[in-house]
């Protein structure tokens, strides 16, 4: 795939756990797509399964008809080519504050999804939603663009 | 959809314990039957449980937090856990969460078993 203007992939899912693998598959996608490495892409498709996982477990608290949209944006600009990743939901009564990752000295169950996907992405953001109609999470990772050989 | 098949796809005996062949992604589908089956199989009290991780391409910070309990497990009771055959990918998860300084893991089955 020649990526050169910004290509976009909408989906749109509720918060089945079986649906996340089908998302995450579609991530890997646009990263190999974004030229990146296999192990990179790999890196990719976890972040989005914490990510998702992190809204239906935390966000919708195992319940399978919540409203999830995920948004792929592959984008080549300055030499890079950056993947941009989108996870809306309409989670309610979710405290931004409360989303970070926790010391990884504590070595017990739990809390590090956060943590995988800060690792893993170069950059991660919370916010609300307008009209606190749940969160939305924005995750980017950028690749060099090879260069030019004439 | 269908429900997820055992995660669990073979098990050995060994002389000390315990090998335990996982197979296919581990998330936040598959590490509930993973838990239950591993939980399972600690019954038997092996004093080495090796898991094989070679036929798992993907496993996130549920899968990890699985493997955890189980080595709480084998700690407690004094035995041991070791994790071989990583792929890279799910290599990188361990490295990520500084867990590689916490679990004993080894290249391959035959090193998992004098470790």
């Amino acid at each position: 795939m020649d990526v050169m203007d910004p290509a976009e992939i909408t989906i749109q899912l509720k918060s089945k756990p079986e649906l996340v693998c089908i998302v995450r598959s579609a991530a890997e996608t646009a990263a190999l797509a974004c030229k990146m490495d296999p192990k990179a892409a790999g890196q990719v498709k976890l972040a989005v399964t914490e990510a998702l996982a992190n809204v239906m477990n935390h966000g919708y608290k195992g319940a399978v008809d919540g409203p999830i949209w995920v948004k792929l944006t592959i984008e080549e600009k300055d030499n890079r080519c950056g993947l941009h990743i989108q996870i809306e939901d309409e989670c309610q009564g979710v405290d931004l504050s409360k989303i970070k990752s926790r010391p990884l000295d504590e070595v017990r169950p739990g809390g590090l999804g956060v943590h995988i996907m800060q690792q893993i992405m170069d950059t991660v953001e919370y916010q609300q939603r307008p009209a606190g109609r749940g969160i939305c999470l924005r995750m980017s990772k950028y690749t060099e663009a090879p260069e030019q050989t004439d | 959809m269908a429900e997820s098949a055992n995660v669990v796809q073979a098990t050995e005996t060994l002389d000390d314990g315990l090998m335990v062949q996982l197979v296919g992604e581990i998330d936040l589908t598959s590490s509930p039957r993973l838990r239950t089956e591993l939980m399972t199989l600690l019954e038997s009290n092996p004093e080495r449980l090796v898991v094989d991780l070679q036929s798992v391409p993907l496993m996130d910070s549920s899968g990890v937090a699985t493997l955890i309990e189980v080595l709480q497990v084998q700690r407690n009771a004094g035995r041991k856990l070791v994790l071989c055959g990583l792929q890279e990918k799910v290599q990188s998860v361990f490295e990520i969460t500084r867990l590689n300084e916490v679990f004993l893991i080894v290249e391959d089955l035959q090193s998992a078993k004098q470790a």
